[in-house]
């Protein structure tokens, strides 16, 4: 079943529609609600091989939906400790938990500082409205 | 600034909540609600599909026949008052102008239901080539059409059983129209061809019957599970008929437009050929993408029913037979894909 929309409170924001959740050095990625949406069901998800480096503000991966692909860009840099195989195995889950089960990475920060550069659940509220 | 035309049921669809978008000039519902779900409920039970912005154009006249016979690739010598043919609308080098079903109305009067986007094309291209006694007319905004489609069409909508390409005048809770068993999904199925003042009062009697809204993501999806061809991307005035796979359609024994060519390229044995392949790994394919050993996808995307990536596109010959394994270029990954007899997906039942 299709999440309704949230953007949680407890996640940072990055404006090409990710989130990421800060625990330490490690953090967790995933796209939002308003990303998922926008693509419909997910029917294809192409990860990153776990220990690659990625780079904030460029593209780790890839997902599709019927219609559409759309780049996943990282919101921190980092290594790549884990790949969500559920997402690999059934990407709808994404469609069904963007921010629970349909997460899509798990990194180690190269630099926690930049998590400063990202927005609140307020500040992509606003970001969305205006698109 | 682009306007875009909108079918008389357009706020119908804005009300079920449809994600719209524009195609062929149109703005259309892209999806209710979802394209997998509606994909779903339409090999399983079914679904509607507003395809009004499609073209109607009439021929009518003492020369009508004749003029047609010259124009389309197959034989309408075979259809009689009553009964439709999937035909093509050609050029002189064989290319395809149009696909396109003419319906015998009267033994000299059909009409012809076209492509949106090369609706003015085709009606320019007849025009030209009319003859007195050959009358054509453009009545696509006089008409509505709704397909009704799936295994449980006809128990629905509670028409009887009929003959594929065949026709007839009949009242759906009152509502005249034209009931076509034809369609695009590869099931069974009815298109309903109504007055396009008549387009709410019908929709709503068909949702009203259990009957799933459906927008063009899932009339795509399915399409290309059952391999129809679609015109500007598998087909084109540049591809020609027999590579297309489409020599079934070709009535090469009389004479019509670039006949000539399409008996050359038979009797040569095409240079390359539209296969339908299916992804054996993971990841969709795309229109434009490019096929090792010189091929090309033509449409591409996720198959519901098989779960994977699936797509036509054109190969050498050399690598055009079932069983061939191909190698596709996705956005710099390379991902195999076998060459598969059409069509991709047949109902277990019926294999």
């Amino acid at each position: 079943m299709t999440a309704a929309e949230s953007y949680p409170e407890d996640l940072r924001y990055h404006a090409e529609h990710d989130w990421a959740r800060i625990d330490g050095d490690e953090a967790t990625l995933g796209i939002t609600w308003h990303a998922v949406d926008a693509l419909g069901e997910l029917v294809h998800y192409e990860p990153p091989e776990e220990g690659a480096a990625i780079e904030r503000d460029t593209s780790y991966g890839e997902v599709e939906s019927v219609k559409a692909v759309s780049e996943v860009i990282a919101p921190l840099s980092g290594e790549v400790l884990q790949v969500n195989p559920k997402v690999v195995d059934a990407p709808e889950t994404v469609n069904d938990d963007p921010y629970g089960e349909g997460w899509l990475i798990r990194i180690r920060l190269r630099d926690p500082a930049e998590a400063e550069a990202l927005m609140d659940a307020a500040g992509y509220r606003a970001l969305i409205d205006e698109q | 600034m682009q306007t875009l035309l909108r079918t008389p049921l357009h706020e119908r669809h804005v009300a079920l909540g449809a994600r719209m978008v524009p195609f062929a000039g149109w703005e259309l519902p892209l999806q209710f609600s979802g394209v997998i779900a509606e994909h779903r409920a339409v090999r399983e039970d079914c679904g509607v599909f507003d395809v009004s912005h499609m073209g109607e154009v009439e021929i009518e006249g003492p020369r009508a026949h004749e003029l047609l016979q010259s124009l389309l690739s197959n034989d309408l010598d075979r259809v009689e008052v009553g009964g439709a043919q999937y035909t093509l609308l050609t050029n002189e080098r064989g290319g395809i102008v149009d696909d396109l079903i003419a319906y015998r109305l009267e033994s000299r009067r059909y009409l012809l239901v076209v492509n949106a986007s090369t609706r003015e094309g085709d009606v320019a291209w007849l025009r030209e080539r009319e003859v007195r006694g050959s009358d054509v007319r453009d009545v696509s905004d006089d008409y509505a059409l709704l397909a009704v489609q799936g295994p449980r069409a006809l128990e629905r909508l509670g028409l009887p059983e009929g003959k594929p390409f065949t026709f007839d005048e009949s009242t759906l809770d009152g509502i005249e129209c034209m009931v076509n068993r034809t369609g695009y999904t590869g099931e069974r199925g009815v298109e309903l061809l109504a007055m396009s003042e008549d387009a709410v009062p019908l929709w709503d009697a068909i949702i009203s019957r259990g009957v799933t809204p459906c927008g063009l993501g899932a009339r795509d999806t399915l399409r290309l599970e059952v391999c129809y061809p679609l015109h500007g991307n598998d087909i084109s005035p540049d591809t020609d008929a027999i590579s297309a796979g489409l020599g079934w359609v070709c009535a090469l024994g009389k004479d019509f437009t670039g006949v000539s060519e399409l008996r050359r390229v038979k009797e040569a044995g095409p240079a390359r050929r539209l296969v339908a392949f299916v992804l054996e790994e993971g990841g969709i394919p795309r229109a434009g993408m490019a096929i090792a050993g010189g091929g090309e996808v033509t449409s591409g995307s996720h198959s519901p029913m098989l779960d994977r990536g699936i797509g036509l596109g054109y190969v050498p010959a050399g690598l055009a037979e079932p069983g061939t394994e191909l190698e596709i270029d996705l956005r710099g990954r390379a991902r195999r894909a076998r060459v598969v007899r059409k069509p991709i997906y047949t109902r277990e039942e019926t294999r």
